[in-house]
């Protein structure tokens, strides 16, 4: 029936269930050779439960798998691999306390007398790698090398053992330009060796760069399959989170900055972390900050926070000289943080999403005067339903919930705070398009409000649509600084790059 | 307010199965276990033994739990049980009344609370590591105090404190249940509990949210250490004398024990002192039942390991899984939940 010959894996009216939910309800997926098909839907649409039907790391309740045409059930994920289906997830599932070659051979090391005969090995590796265009010393620990390697590793070792279908769940979240080129260079290749490739990510021009199909997901149902030149950015997200918040994302407006000059950092910095930069913000302004990774962004941030106390310069509040010591100090000048790295330094897991809300509130009043259990659901009611935060009810610990609905609950904890002034890192990272959509709507009526926010974005398009300023960071030093009409994303990589050619001169 | 309690009851209901299960099993085999007498205006029998021997443990239990909330453990407590006690018999043999030798002896505990909590939160050293140091430098310097004899005394005021009675009830148990619920109450009543199980968790996102983590993580060694001083003079006074090698010997891993037995991750975050000192009780009436059963002794350590890891294994999520029919209600569904995403 689907049996067509171009198709080397066909996943059939594939269901699974989980109690409560339809996980997935009757998709067909179809992979070509030699194509690279793009997997796309919010959080929670089906992807991963489909990516893990196919590679067995679950029993799918119904529909069948057809690889090369013939029918196949991995029982597991190796077994998956055996037959031909490999996966490389976001955080590389590697070894790192190992040698390249050892993770390259694990579990299949060239033997000779019983031995692991190490000189086969690495010799075997470093062909292995060149036909990824990497000459390594592939003797030095996985760790020593960065995640963009790590990837490459991962994919080298999953196309040897697999050989026909090479699954890619969000292999680019934690990588930059450059490396992101590599890696498609990569895919292209074994993309013209054959292999069908299935593309997981949130980038959609990654998608548009890479994909020639793309299939889209939503509640566990699939909405379709399109030819991806064929298909608009629009159409897609469209296609992804429904018309009418689609439209939302398309009315963007620059705002303009008239509220009252409040805080003035001059000569502010931590040697080490970030040169002293001098910073004006203003109520009802949003002072995006842009530059590459590793740029000093988040150290900014950070030294605004007091996560790092500043060593040099002083910071005013409306005219008065503030101590900002501490995270502590900070919030009670009214400030707020939300950090770069959700899991680590965002979210308390194992806690409950009324917990993770009414923490920062908490901790400003101190362990003597608790927050009534009453006054805790009245506000963690209040912000689960303002900021639409998805979950089951207030009491699910916070981890459970998806990475867009965990920042929203962050947000929370911090505007329960009533805070004036707001640092956001990266808030819309690693979300799905629509929490990204209320993230970005939330920030602007923040702003009209009068609360000065300073975000940290690496995506251009978005620093433009809600900024009223934009500073640009270039080797931990603040740059240039870019308002008004000159706030366009050409600006903003002109003067990325303009610092990036005064580096290198 | 039925909700909480149903909640509560919820979370210590396999504790209580647990606890029922032993009773009941060491009861059938000695029908007298059960009885309860009163002599001499006190209650005597097993049961009460159980809560008098137990004190010790229970008392260091309840000062393990917070710690373990915080991600952190305290292998001193059994060492610092041996200096207070030590502390103890040498302030009172020297002619100081029972109120100084008291205060005196609860402030050494909680010294010792401040060095192990600066090592961890101010030094930021593994707790494993930093509580080591006084594990093995407290007994020496429990030693150095007691001159390497045992320092026996003759006050009847501390020596109440080990085998006297108060109402119906031994005074050690009179002083865990009074702390225990003055502990909890603490936790739960204000703010503390929360924000404990926050730095559990995670201590970078509670810094960052602006709890004052180091203060708290001071006061969760504190905590341990008033706990661990309390339970020395209650042993000292037992024996009306202060032992420096051998009270509090190896009770830091039957503190632990009754921690985890009581259902709190050694990862942190979540901690219920009650299901601690469930836990604590568990394990005494296994000494207990052991003891009675008139095994030769060399038997008894294996014993209570094996039903310990009977326990657990009850209590693992996995072998939950497969039981559905055994989860209490509010457990209920959640390692679905994880797998449905």
């Amino acid at each position: 029936m689907h049996g067509n010959s171009d198709n080397i894996l066909s996943a059939i009216r594939i269901e699974k269930g989980f109690p409560g939910t339809k996980a997935l309800d009757k998709v067909d997926f179809h992979l070509r050779r030699g194509e690279v098909h793009a997997l796309l839907g919010e959080n929670g649409a089906g992807k991963s439960t489909l990516i893990k039907c196919l590679t067995g790391a679950y029993r799918r309740d119904g529909g069948s798998i057809l690889l090369d045409g013939a029918e196949v059930d991995p029982r597991d994920t190796f077994d998956a691999q055996r037959l031909g289906i490999g996966t490389v997830y976001q955080e590389v599932n590697l070894l790192p306390n190992l040698t390249v070659a050892e993770n390259l051979f694990l579990g299949r090391q060239p033997r000779r007398f019983g031995m692991t005969d190490t000189r086969t090995m690495n010799r075997k590796a470093r062909e292995l790698l060149a036909e990824y265009e990497l000459d390594l010393d592939v003797t030095r620990d996985l760790a020593s090398y960065s995640v963009a390697i790590q990837q490459v590793v991962a994919i080298a070792r999953a196309v040897d053992l697999s050989g026909k279908v090479l699954i890619l769940d969000e292999p680019t979240a934690s990588l930059d330009a450059h490396e992101v080129a590599m890696l498609f260079r990569i895919v292209r290749r074994l993309k013209a060796r054959g292999l069908g490739i299935i593309f997981i990510t949130h980038f959609l021009e990654q998608v548009y760069e890479i994909s020639d199909r793309i299939t889209v997901l939503r509640n566990g149902q699939l909405v379709g399959t399109r030819e991806t030149a064929e298909l608009d950015r629009r159409d897609l997200i469209a296609m992804m989170i429904g018309r009418e918040l689609a439209a939302e994302i398309q009315s963007r407006h620059t705002p303009g900055n008239e509220g009252r000059l409040r805080y003035r950092f001059r000569n502010y910095g931590r040697r080490g972390r970030i040169d002293p930069f001098n910073l004006d913000v203003r109520a009802g302004e949003v002072v995006g900050i842009a530059g590459l990774l590793g740029s000093g962004r988040t150290e900014t941030a950070e030294v605004l926070f007091g996560a790092y106390r500043a060593d040099s310069g002083t910071a005013e509040i409306d005219g008065r000289a503030v101590e900002l010591s501490s995270p502590r100090a900070a919030i009670r000048q009214k400030f707020g943080f939300c950090p770069e790295d959700r899991k680590t330094a965002g979210i308390v897991g194992d806690l409950s999403v009324r917990e993770n809300i009414v923490l920062a509130l908490q901790a400003r009043r101190g362990w003597t005067r608790p927050i009534s259990r009453a006054e805790q659901n009245r506000l963690a009611d209040h912000y689960i339903r303002a900021l639409d935060i998805r979950t089951a009810d207030r009491e699910k610990p916070i981890k459970l919930l998806s990475g867009g609905n965990q920042q929203k609950a962050i947000l929370a904890r911090w505007l329960a705070t009533e805070p004036e002034f707001l640092i956001l890192d990266e808030p819309t990272r690693g979300i799905d398009v629509g929490a990204h959509a209320e993230i970005v709507r939330l920030i602007e009526s923040l702003r009209e409000k009068g609360m000065s926010l300073i975000v940290i974005s690496s995506e251009i398009e978005e620093l433009v649509a809600y900024s009223t300023r934009v500073v640009v960071l270039r080797d931990r030093a603040h740059v240039a600084e870019l308002s008004g009409d000159r706030i366009t994303a050409h600006e903003i990589v002109e003067a990325i790059a303009a610092a990036n050619q005064g580096r290198a001169s | 307010m039925t909700a909480t309690v149903k909640t509560y009851l919820g979370r210590l209901l396999p504790q209580l199965i647990v606890l029922a299960a032993i009773v009941f099993a060491i009861s059938m085999v000695f029908p007298g276990f059960l009885n309860l007498q009163i002599q001499n205006g006190r209650l005597y029998g097993s049961l009460i033994d159980i809560l008098n021997r137990g004190a010790p443990v229970v008392l260091l239990a309840i000062g393990m739990t917070v710690v373990i909330a915080t991600k952190g453990i305290d292998l001193s407590v059994g060492a610092v049980m041996a200096i207070c006690g030590a502390v103890a018999a040498s302030l009172i043999t020297s002619g100081h009344s029972l109120l100084e030798t008291l205060f005196a002896t609860l402030a050494v505990g909680i010294l010792c609370g401040i060095w192990n909590g600066c090592l961890v939160a101010v030094l930021d050293i593994q707790p494993i590591i930093a509580t080591l140091v006084l594990m093995v430098a407290g007994r020496g310097i429990a030693q150095l105090i007691t001159e390497g004899a045992i320092l026996t005394f003759n006050d009847a005021g501390l020596i109440f404190v080990g085998s006297g009675s108060f109402g119906w009830l031994p005074m050690p148990v009179v002083i865990w249940l009074v702390f225990g619920v003055l502990v909890a109450l603490l936790v739960r009543q204000t703010a503390l509990g929360m924000l404990i199980e926050a730095i559990g968790v995670n201590r970078q996102a509670s810094t960052l949210s602006g709890v004052l983590t180091p203060v708290l993580l001071v006061a969760a060694y504190v905590l341990s250490g008033l706990c661990a001083a309390i339970a020395g003079i209650i042993a000292a006074a037992d024996i009306k004398g202060a032992d420096a090698n051998n009270a509090g010997l190896w009770l830091e891993l039957d503190a632990i024990l009754a921690v985890v037995v009581g259902g709190t991750s050694l990862l942190g975050g979540r901690f219920s002192i009650a299901a601690s000192v469930l836990g604590a009780i568990i394990i005494q009436a296994i000494n207990t039942g052991i003891l009675l059963s008139g095994f030769p002794p060399e038997f008894n350590l294996i014993i209570k390991a094996a039903i310990i890891v009977f326990i657990l294994v009850l209590q693992s999520p996995r072998f939950r899984g497969a039981f559905t029919f055994l989860q209490i209600p509010r457990a209920a569904g959640k390692p679905t939940e994880r797998e449905a995403k």
